[in-house]
């Protein structure tokens, strides 16, 4: 794992070695002070060497101090540099790496996952670099170098860090040990509570009109206990953390004043040398404790960047891998030569089932079929948004294959089911079909699309702030505004998957009408509920099932095929 | 962000400032606006955890003090063995004696360090537990309005960042600003004691570092909220592309997105590494200003001790000490950010739990009656399937008036704001049993007069009597019990199906939720599914399709069988021909039922006894489907337009 994200450095590559170089340089430079110190004591006071003894060695030890000052400042400033890089290096790798996910690849992690794994995931993988960095670099270099000193002072003395250090170093590799997979029931615990909790945001109005409040608030302190429960479970081994490094630091400082003592009598040992081996006690210890708390925070972020490098791995299953760049859309012809499609890509479990269907440029094709027929799967194989499980789709005289993914995409505008405008003005947002658009063309797409009208009555006009996601507009006015966005694009296929089920009728009667005008060369494939909106199509495709069930112009289906009459029947009662 | 409903996009004014206030991971270096009274209230609730307070302040203090005073007797034990050096037979008795005192003294630390840990989960993890649930609670409470002008984003953030800040701030902060208070204070009276004169180095040291932390914190400080800033962007600008992604790949935006990722990526990265850098330098210089003290300390003992004006053991101590106060002082200058941050993330929570709630002064209340041979009604506790409103008279006695189903609108007028009128001086009636349609375009205000009818919203002038009561008079709860929505929006839970369509009635049998299913006409495609009815449904359904999520929600209400029933746009993605085959349920359903139904789809509403027809707030058509017709007014259009055959 380490391997595919440490590349993400990029040219921060440099400050992620020296940091930990310059820790060990402040380390090493720290170390050495106490030595100093014990000289002081060992020469200058008990060794008669006097004041200016004292005064050179006091010196050099604030020399020492201010060096390992500046290479811990720089250190520091390494860090940031290194796992700010990281983060960032990181992000857009990921989201570098979503932009090249097919809807396949979106569908498997959903869009919500997707976002957490950007956001939450991503802060947590930074956290661990520099905890990385920081501690993980600095404890077992201090842990080392103090210990090398302490052997160097009196070596039958550190005997007793040889007994301490494994002892506590097992007891805090077992406290982490026993304690992780209850940080991942915790973490579990804290999904599930905000799942309940966006839930229930969402559906306030459902919980609200069966007056559910009650229940609701039971099952939240269901989770919320449950979480809290989680969370003593987790908690409670790793604060013996503290304890225990307390009771191996106090036990190793009487050993060592009882054992040093005894030499220091027998004259085996100076006084000045057990001051600074007391001080390297404490460091020696603590510097496994931090070990032990880095490991808790790795621990902490294992599952982040275990869920990070899912992302990582997966495999955009739609390339160019086959495509001629040179190639380009002739017309906006479509031939299904015998398709299937499988979401599950499996051949037992068929969403489309050997679809074959040649459609004209320029012609009007409708799809009519019940809910779950298959309607918006067989469209979204046009533009390659999934790939066919068998047989072939050509599209302008092509297999999809064979175009570079971005000049059929630019060939087929597609207005989806589910709608999104992003935040931004409505201009904004209508140039994405089309980033030079003029003014003109702008106002004539909306014109088309039915929307020049209520555009123009707000205040700011195409300059008004749409605020994320499209809320400052009705449902109907989205609708409207995303199909004078895929016109801009001036297609050669326009696909309108039920892009007009919150317009109202006389509306989207002017919209069909409209483009029967404006885009006579355009392929118009129309998905629709109402029998109305597909009643002129040069050819209606009846779907039942994943399979076409019948093909024909309006009179035809009307009188041969059974189930384009019933729902024509159902549409057309009390009209007299 | 998931979109919203119908009814907000009105509510909501043009231009109102969006965008989230930070994504996941949003931590800022604020403060609180009013500290003293966030922090009050936050005590309020430590109020069951009294005894582990006091318990937690006793253990913090002997911990630290324990640290403070093992030190302390270095200086013995170093004075005992400098007596010693070069004995002959050494007397050890009052060197072990030394020895016993400090590791009692040291066990006592630890012990109390333990204690305080445990003790401190228990009331961090409780305290937590208890805020979370007060504000789901009252989120529960608070009127639809807050709903409409807040973003879920902007609701889960209180959730996820501000508890989770208060927590590390509970959690950690507070017995680690309590141990480096203990132990600075400590270790200063013990460096008092040992030496005055080298206690006013420390005191000139200290005055230095807490300079420096000022200074590096100010700057530290001003770069995180830079970088929280930041952050909160690229969050929201994240949620809102991955949001849409499908539709940036049927534009081939993908290079548009990344350049401009990759902007407030750098932006983010620059601020995110200022502020990095600061924080990161803070540690080294605070810890090698220690050392330079330490090292201007020692040579000054030293000096001091050849002039015979103090002992090794004593200098031995000081020096221990000096090298005890760096990280405490640097841990509470860091500590007082997070709990300053903590309070301002407390002090967001506690003005959500100030939000009035849902205001009900209703008094009239549905209880189940049995109906006695003469007519009267008595209430019983039984569930008869009979309803009726409860009202008090006034001295002591109520008056029962069965529940039918009447509903009159008289002369209602409402707005989501007051200067925008959106059902304007409207009245209408549907007795009981009858079937009201709502038709119209988008916009006209057809879901408004369902949000009223439900009190969801409280009109602005007029009234609205539900057999024959005022419904400002019926308490809310009870209020919404009578009536059952299927809306637009379907929203299933996480759970069964079986669980999903029992929302309607908690205590419904099997048999009840599969007869629901079966008028749906949901059992079909129910049975088909791999569990049937105990298949899970996550993700508010993902698993289904549209239309069969509005099956499910329609029996859902079935199961409910509410006097009134509203129908709001409930088969808008049911096809046609499937809504053809579901009619008779649906008929089945509605029978002897009050029904508003609002549609466009004109076909939904033909056999309606009544259909109005609105228009900006206004009714300007009624009649039922014939009569409409021939008026060939606008609902003759409205119909046609489906069928124009030119």
């Amino acid at each position: 794992m380490l391997k595919k994200l440490l590349p993400c450095l990029g040219k921060y590559k440099i400050y992620a070695i020296l940091a930990p170089f310059s820790v060990i340089m402040e380390v090493a430079l720290d170390v050495l002070i106490p030595l100093v110190m014990a000289k002081i004591i060992n020469v200058g006071i008990n060794g008669g060497g006097g004041l200016p003894y004292i005064i050179r060695q006091g010196l050099i030890m604030i020399l020492l101090a201010c060096l390992a000052m500046a290479f811990g400042a720089i250190s520091g400033r390494f860090t940031a540099l290194a796992s700010t890089g990281f983060a960032s290096g990181l992000r857009t790798k990921i989201f570098n790496k979503i932009q090249d996910f097919s809807f396949a690849n979106i569908d498997k992690f959903s869009t919500a996952s997707l976002i957490t794994r950007l956001t939450t995931d991503i802060t947590s993988a930074q956290m661990a670099a520099m905890t990385v960095l920081r501690i993980a670099v600095r404890a077992p270099a201090l842990l080392i170098l103090t210990s090398a000193m302490a052997v160097r002072i009196n070596a039958s003395l550190s005997v007793v860090f040889l007994v301490a250090v494994p002892i506590l170093a097992l007891v805090l590799a077992f406290i982490i040990i026993k304690a992780f997979p209850r940080f991942l029931v915790m973490l579990g615990k804290t999904d599930k509570m905000n799942s309940d909790l966006q839930e229930n945001l969402i559906a306030i109005r459902v919980v609200k009109s069966f007056v559910r409040r009650d229940y609701e608030n039971e099952k939240f302190e269901f989770s919320a206990t449950e979480l809290q429960d989680a969370q003593r479970r987790a908690e409670k081994l790793l604060i013996l953390n503290m304890p225990c490094m307390q009771l191996a630091m106090y036990t190793c400082m009487i050993a060592v004043s009882w054992l040093g003592g005894k030499q220091i009598v027998s004259g085996n040992m100076l006084t000045g040398d057990l001051m600074s081996f007391i001080s390297y006690t404490s460091q020696i210890l603590m510097s496994l404790m931090m070990i032990s708390m880095s490991f808790v925070m790795l621990v902490m972020s294992k599952a982040s960047l275990t869920r990070i490098s899912e992302v990582l791995d997966e495999i955009p299953d739609i390339n160019d891998d086959e495509a001629d760049p040179e190639l380009l859309p002739q017309d906006g012809s479509i031939v299904f030569e015998n398709v299937s499609f499988s979401y599950a890509k499996d051949g037992n479990n068929l969403t489309l089932e050997n679809i074959s269907l040649a459609i004209k440029s320029g012609e009007t094709v409708g799809i009519i079929g019940g809910t779950g027929s298959a309607k918006t799967t067989l469209v979204q194989l046009i533009p390659r948004l999934y790939d066919v499980y068998s047989g072939r789709l050509i599209v302008g005289g092509h297999d999809v294959k064979k175009y570079k993914l971005k000049t059929l995409r630019d060939a087929v505008a597609m207005v989806l089911q589910k709608n999104e405008l992003f935040s931004g003005t409505i201009r904004d947002n209508l140039r994405w079909g089309d980033k030079d658009a003029s003014e003109d063309e702008i106002v004539e797409a909306c014109k088309v699309a039915a929307a020049h009208g209520f555009v123009s009555s707000f205040p700011n006009g195409y300059d008004t702030d749409l605020g994320q996601g499209g809320v400052n507009v009705s449902g109907g006015q989205k609708q409207r505004l995303c199909i004078a966005r895929a016109l801009l694009k001036s297609p050669k296929i326009l696909i309108l998957d039920d892009s007009t089920s919150a317009v109202d009728t006389a509306t989207d009667q002017s919209i069909r009408q409209a483009l029967r005008g404006s885009h006579r060369d355009v392929t118009k494939i129309i998905i629709a509920q109402r029998i109305a909106s597909v009643i002129d199509a040069d050819k209606i495709i009846v779907l039942e099932d994943g399979k076409i069930d019948a093909v024909g112009t309006h009179e035809e289906l009307l009188n041969t095929n059974r189930i384009y009459k019933e729902v024509y029947e159902s549409q057309q009662k009390g009209v007299a | 962000m998931s979109g919203s409903n119908s009814v907000p996009i009105r509510s909501a004014p043009l231009n109102r400032p969006m965008g989230p206030r930070g994504g996941p991971g949003h931590r800022s270096l604020e403060k609180p606006k009013n500290l003293r009274k966030t922090l009050i209230r936050l005590l309020k609730y430590f109020g069951p955890y009294k005894l582990h307070l006091v318990l937690i302040l006793i253990t913090t203090a002997l911990s630290s003090l324990a640290g403070v005073a093992g030190t302390y007797f270095l200086k013995p034990i170093i004075n005992d063995l400098t007596k010693y050096i070069g004995h002959k037979s050494p007397d050890f008795s009052s060197l072990i004696r030394t020895l016993f005192i400090m590791g009692a003294v040291y066990a006592v630390g630890v012990v109390s360090t333990y204690v305080y840990n445990r003790l401190m989960l228990i009331v961090s993890t409780g305290t937590m537990r208890n805020i979370r649930i007060d504000m789901f609670r009252h989120m529960q409470d608070l009127p639809m309005r807050h709903y409409d002008t807040h973003t879920h984003g902007e609701l889960m953030s209180l959730y996820t960042n501000d508890t989770d800040t208060l927590r590390e701030a509970l959690g950690r902060g507070i017995s680690q600003l309590t141990t480096s208070l203990f132990t600075v204070c400590g270790v200063f009276v013990m460096m008092l004691i040992l030496s005055p004169l080298l206690t006013v180095l420390v005191v000139v040291m200290i005055i230095i570092m807490t300079l420096t932390i000022k200074k590096i914190g100010g700057q530290s400080a001003k770069f995180f909220s830079k970088q929280q800033r930041d952050l909160g962007k690229i969050n929201g600008y994240i949620e809102e592309m991955i949001s849409g992604q499908k539709v940036i790949k049927v534009f081939c935006h993908e290079e548009e997105t990344i350049e401009e990722f990759e902007k407030l990526n750098e932006n983010l990265r620059s601020s995110a590494c200022s502020a990095q850098t600061f924080s990161g330098i803070l540690m080294p210089i605070m810890g090698n200003l220690a050392y330079v003290n330490y090292a201007i300390t020692a040579a000054t003992g030293a000096w001091l001790v050849l002039l015979g004006y103090t002992d090794i053991g004593t200098i031995a101590s000081f020096l221990q000490y000096t090298r005890s106060f760096s990280h405490p002082i640097t841990m509470i200058s860091q500590q007082f950010n997070t709990l300053l941050g903590a309070l301002a993330g407390a002090e967001r929570i506690f003005e959500m739990l100030d939000l009035p709630a849902e205001e009900d002064d209703g008094f009239v209340t549905l209880v189940n009656v049995e109906v006695s041979p003469d007519g009267t009604l008595k209430e019983t506790s039984r569930k008869t399937g009979v309803w009726a409103w409860k009202s008090p008279v006034g001295d002591g006695t109520y008056v029962y008036t069965q529940v039918k189903g009447d509903v009159r609108f008289n002369n209602v007028t409402f707005g989501y704001s007051p200067d925008k009128i959106v059902i304007n001086n409207i009245s209408l009636f549907a007795k009981p049993g009858q079937k009201i349609a709502l038709v119209g375009s988008t916009g006209a205000g057809k879901t408004t007069i369902t949000n009223l009818l439900n009190r969801f919203y409280d009109i602005d002038q007029g009234e609205i009597l539900y057999d024959g009561i005022p419904i400002k008079n019926i308490r809310k709860d009870d209020l919404r019990r009578s009536l059952a929505m299927v809306l637009q929006d379907t929203h299933l839970f996480t759970g069964t199906v079986k669980d999903n369509i029992r929302y309607g009635k908690l205590d419904a049998t099997d048999e009840e939720v599969l007869r629901a299913a079966k008028i749906a006409n949901a059992d079909f495609f129910i049975s088909h599914l791999p569990h049937g009815y105990d298949t899970m449904l996550t993700g508010d359904g993902a698993n289904l399709s549209q239309g069969q999520r509005q099956l499910i929600a329609i029996a859902r209400a079935a199961v409910a069988a509410p006097p009134v029933l509203i129908l709001d746009e409930a088969t808008s993605s049911i096809d046609t021909r499937t809504e053809a085959l579901i009619e008779s349920g649906m008929n089945k359903l509605m029978e002897g039922r009050t029904v508003f139904v609002i549609a466009h789809r004109l076909s939904t509403v033909r056999n309606a006894k009544a259909i109005m027809v609105m228009e900006n707030g206004e009714i300007i058509e009624r009649g039922d489907h014939d009569s409409l017709i021939a008026e060939r007014g606008k609902y003759y259009q409205l119909y046609t337009g489906m069928f124009e055959l030119d």
